[in-house]
């Protein structure tokens, strides 16, 4: 049986180092220059999917875990954000903070009952957890409902930075994300990320080598919702506006395109996956529901044909890791 | 008029035939899953595209051809089977030996083309299909009152499931499936062609998604996204149930329909919701379903 993301090794202390080195170099320079030669809107939103597909692709690319209700995270984690900065007036600093907390706290509960299968069980539960959660959305006082809540203003960060100033704002997303990349990197590369890989190649004899991979996929999952509510946190403060398409199962499937767009178990590819996606859907947009049966078409595809993604196609022909 | 636990009879038996057709389609649909996760170990998202597409067909057939609900129920499940043994034939078929979940990718691709395509030419509101004339009316029962057409769609359904149920447990042809869900290479050694019982199996379990699609067009209405509303219900009933047993998964379908309808009317609110907390709690009390089997 292949697994889902199985990239084959090559020299990877050594090759694999100075290859992620040089995509990443290469990363922060487009985003220097990227807000003075594209929308910064345009930028800003890719960046924000690209962290909530980096996330997701923490699960399915290192730990074989398919998760296809991460909207759950995503969306309820920007309704929190958006609520406590209109109705507490907090801070966007704070408001993000909270939106993440609870995403975090949402990943824990949802965790500790998707983990206990695996395989098309764990997608299929997270996204009926996923969809539970929306049925709650639509109802619950908090959301506003159908017309969601809508923020005046993005606020001032640590008192002193304007967010309603574009540049100010992209700065600020801009570093966020990729600190959370970086740390998204250092967790793949550390022993913890070492055991994750593990069990997404042999469970079973991690088990017998005595590691407790209940708890190591928890925590995974965990990290993953935290990282992707910080995205919805930031999706929030930036369109200053929380609603139901965040937490919509269709937003579940774009975050799984976007990462099987550009690579599972790639470090880059979700990157690229989501910049790809957000283009596409921008252009499209006249096109109206073509978007919807562009999205399924470029599903079929990658699946049949394209199974390594952007990222993945481009480190197998140059024979690097990224 | 009686009342039980302070519940006028007719809303609470009104509720319960409510929850029952909710489980006949539940069982229909998970019993597809079923059918066709026996086989080919993939969950088919595009189960309720496939229902959808169902429902839809017999509404283009009766406004442009004029063909009735009587031959739809037979010509539409075949039509949307054979578009299901299609996509198996040349698109399942070339994920063979790879992970499972691609599987799952794929088939929701294919359910986000079908339900874009309606979508564009339907849009997002639903169009009504008139109920079959033989069908219409009820009978007043006394404690509550018995729409014919309600009543015909439980019947039915019964029939279609345990018929089912009856033909891959009891039957030679449905020992060969078993067998070949078991061990496909020793079947094949013994000369059955399986790949083509493959295919067929997906038709059959598509065919039911349309079956089940024809009998929901009069009861709701026919819309783009009636599929993935109820598809991801129908996931969590699988869940619950297991997808080790064709008589778990239909038990499943229509006993959580029932506890749907009986939330509705004690806790309204929690109505939609239920199915999804009860799949926590088996989740977390017995992580293989109540019908399942391993993982």
């Amino acid at each position: 049986m292949a697994s889902l993301a199985s990239v084959p090794e090559v020299d990877r202390q050594h090759e694999g180092v100075r290859s992620e080195a040089l995509a990443a170099v290469i990363l922060v320079a487009f985003l220097a220059a990227a807000p003075f030669m594209l929308y910064p809107v345009f930028v800003m939103k890719a960046l924000c999917f690209a962290l909530f597909a980096c996330a997701f692709n923490l699960l399915i690319g290192y730990v074989g875990l398919l998760s296809f209700g991460h909207a759950l995270f995503f969306g309820w984690a920007s309704y929190l954000t958006a609520y406590a900065a209109q109705s507490w007036a907090m801070p966007p600093g704070i408001a993000i903070i909270i939106g993440t907390a609870t995403a975090a706290a949402l990943g824990i509960v949802a965790g500790l009952v998707a983990i206990r299968r695996q395989g098309i069980y764990f997608a299929m539960i997270t996204l009926a957890l996923a969809q539970m959660m929306y049925l709650v959305a639509l109802r619950a006082k908090l959301t506003g409902g159908e017309d969601g809540i809508q923020l005046p203003s993005r606020g001032r960060l640590f008192g002193v930075f304007d967010l309603n100033n574009e540049l100010t704002m992209y700065a600020f997303v801009a570093i966020v994300v990729l600190a959370a990349l970086l740390l998204i990197y250092r967790i793949i590369n550390s022993p913890f990320g070492e055991v994750l890989k593990a069990i997404r190649e042999n469970e079973l004899r991690c088990v017998s080598l005595g590691y407790r991979t209940e708890r190591y996929k928890l925590v995974a999952f965990v990290l993953s919702a935290t990282l992707a509510g910080l995205a919805g946190s930031l999706k929030a403060i930036l369109f200053q506006l929380a609603s139901l398409t965040d937490v919509h199962w269709t937003m579940s499937g774009e975050v799984v395109l976007m990462t099987l767009v550009g690579g599972l178990g790639t470090i880059f590819g979700p990157v690229v996956g989501a910049f790809f996606i957000v283009a596409m859907e921008n252009y499209l947009a006249p096109f109206g529901q073509w978007v919807l049966v562009i999205q399924g078409i470029i599903f079929v595809a990658c699946v049949l044909t394209f199974r390594r993604g952007i990222v993945g196609e481009l480190a197998h022909w140059l024979r690097v890791k990224l | 008029m009686f009342e039980i636990f302070g519940i006028p009879s007719q809303a609470l038996f009104g509720q319960l035939l409510l929850g029952l057709i909710n489980g006949s389609f539940y069982a229909l649909l998970s019993l597809g899953l079923a059918v066709i996760f026996g086989m080919l170990n993939i969950i088919n998202f595009t189960h309720g595209a496939q229902y959808m597409m169902g429902a839809f067909l017999a509404y283009l057939l009766l406004h442009y051809l004029g063909i009735g609900y009587w031959a739809a129920l037979v010509v539409v499940p075949i039509l949307v089977g054979a578009t299901g043994i299609v996509i198996e034939r040349f698109l399942l078929q070339r994920l063979r030996g790879l992970d499972h979940l691609y599987g799952l990718l794929l088939t929701f691709g294919l359910a986000l083309i079908i339900e874009g395509v309606f979508r564009n030419y339907y849009g997002a509101n639903g169009q009504a299909y008139e109920m079959p004339d033989a069908l219409t009316g009820g009978h007043n029962l006394g404690f509550m009152f018995l729409p014919n057409y309600r009543a015909w769609v439980i019947v039915f359904s019964l029939v279609v499931c345990f018929g089912t149920w009856f033909a891959i447990e009891q039957t030679r042809l449905g020992s060969y499936l078993r067998a070949a869900t078991e061990n496909p290479t020793l079947v094949r050694a013994f000369g059955i062609n399986v790949p083509r019982m493959v295919t067929l199996t997906y038709g059959f379990g598509v065919g039911l998604a349309g079956l089940a699609g024809v009998m929901a067009a009069p009861i709701y209405n026919v819309s783009p996204q009636m599929g993935s509303d109820i598809i991801i219900v129908v996931f969590a009933v699988v869940v619950i149930g297991g997808m080790g047993s064709i008589m778990g998964a239909i038990l499943t379908g229509f006993a959580l329909g029932i506890v749907e309808g009986l939330t509705k009317v004690f806790f309204p609110e929690a109505s939609s919701t239920v199915i999804f907390a009860i799949m926590i709690v088996v989740l977390l009390a017995r992580p293989t379903g109540l019908f399942g089997r391993g993982i």
